[in-house]
């Protein structure tokens, strides 16, 4: 069931993501949708389940976008896996590490991402720190404010649904 | 189970996920050449195994031969050895003949210019002990030589006999702390102490302080002591400075160089009836 539900977020991301991609930021995605389901499920089950979820996200992603399968998957395999391994060792509840935590996830994705780009010399980021950033705090933001929603949600209907059988 | 076993051990996994991605992004690349990145990856590692296969293939077929050749270049390397450390010896004795040959040309130069009774001595030992500056010398009693006769050197004063013996001698610097010699400035003929100061310097004491002393100037025996005859160079002065006794501090640098003597003159001239040359020498 868990396993279904992370699947269900990833393909939730990426379709969103595709929808969104026309809505950009001076011609960079503001916020990647995919890398922020994979730290949640990272957060929420563990070093493993990042991993995989951010491999099986990442290829998806790569398969849709990028002309080099594998970078972005590998980008998001070691951001999963890290994230969760995070989550094992610190409290990662509040919004404030949370927000260090996506912003620490984006950072270490676009230098993997990137320098792998660069290293295998297929393309050229000049500059790149100004859009990293601003996606950093895109994902930070969003993703925060995302996990609270998934998180109170649940409990939210639970609640209102109770009120209406007591109101009967 | 297995799947659970994997799960127990995270870092496998992903070293795993990450080398299959390696594998992938591999696969699509080209390099510079327009070959696969996987194919030249896979290429070249297994080349590296090739070679070291091969290299050791080689050492071991080649173990036998190279030693014998390792053996024949041994002797032909310990003759050549050899034969260098006998040039090496020869030149030597050839260089030391020509210093020898000169060093003593310049003796044989001072001596007549002294016109004193003298005797070239070699020097053939330094002092045992660091805080007293003292030199052994190859000539004693049996060549004449007795205590507080001056010792000299083409460049100047070295010092004096303390000690002698049948057949050698042990000669005072004049650096060594206890060391001490009648001086004149030779340009201001102003007259003073010259004294050892242990640290292969020389001090000029008791010149008075209204004294016309400069750096550079010569200082010279002045043979008051009754051992080093006059005029002979003891160094030059190197720094002046006011005393608060109303004397000069005058440092002076010898003339000799203490740390290379090798051959010496010995005035044999008793002290007391020594005729003292005229003017500098």
């Amino acid at each position: 069931m868990r396993t279904a539900a992370a699947a269900a977020a990833i393909v939730a991301a990426l379709a969103l993501q595709t929808t969104l991609a026309g809505v950009v930021i001076r011609g960079t995605a503001a916020i990647d949708l995919v890398l922020i389901v994979v730290v949640y499920i990272a957060l929420k089950s563990g070093p493993v389940a990042g991993l995989i979820g951010g491999t099986a996200a990442g290829l998806i992603q790569d398969a849709l976008s990028n002309p080099i399968l594998g970078i972005g998957g590998l980008a998001k395999t070691i951001v999963g896996f890290l994230s969760g391994v995070l989550a094992t060792q610190f409290i990662l509840n509040g919004p404030l590490p949370r927000l260090v935590l996506l912003v620490m996830a984006t950072f270490l994705h676009a230098a993997i991402f990137m320098g792998l780009y660069v290293l295998l010399d297929l393309r050229q980021f000049p500059d790149p720190l100004p859009s990293v950033v601003g996606q950093a705090l895109g994902n930070g933001f969003v993703g925060v404010v995302g996990f609270q929603l998934v998180e109170w949600l649940p409990g939210f209907i639970d609640r209102r649904r109770a009120g209406r059988f007591l109101k009967r | 189970m297995a799947l659970a076993d994997i799960r127990q051990r995270p870092g496998v996994l992903l070293g795993a996920a990450v080398l299959l991605h390696v594998v992938l992004i591999s696969a699509q690349v080209n390099t510079a050449s327009g070959l696969p990145v996987l194919q030249v990856v896979t290429f070249g590692s297994f080349a590296e195994v090739q070679r070291g296969t091969t290299a050791a293939f080689d050492s071991v077929r080649n173990l036998w031969s190279g030693y014998i050749a390792l053996r024949h270049v041994n002797a032909e390397n310990t003759a050549l050895k050899h034969e260098l450390q006998t040039l090496q010896v020869r030149l030597q004795e050839e260089r030391a003949l020509a210093q020898r040959t000169d060093s003593l040309r310049q003796l044989l130069e001072l001596r007549e210019r002294a016109n004193l009774d003298t005797t070239a001595a070699e020097v053939i030992a330094a002092a045992a002990s660091p805080e007293f500056r003292t030199v052994t010398i190859d000539k004693g009693t049996n060549e004449g030589l007795q205590t507080d006769m001056a010792v000299i050197s083409p460049a100047g004063v070295v010092g004096r006999v303390i000690l002698p013996s049948g057949r050698a001698s042990k000669v005072q610097l004049l650096i060594d702390r206890n060391a001490a010699a009648g001086a004149l400035i030779e340009r201001t003929r102003v007259q003073g102490v010259v004294e050892g100061f242990g640290d292969g310097s020389l001090r000029l004491a008791y010149v008075p302080g209204t004294a016309d002393v400069k750096s550079g100037d010569l200082v010279v025996t002045s043979g008051i002591d009754g051992i080093y005859p006059k005029g002979f160079v003891i160094g030059t002065i190197e720094q002046v400075e006011r005393g608060a006794s109303g004397y000069h501090q005058i440092t002076v640098r010898p003339a000799v160089d203490f740390t290379r003597l090798e051959e010496v003159l010995i005035v044999r001239t008793p002290p007391a009836s020594r005729d003292l040359p005229e003017g500098p020498r």
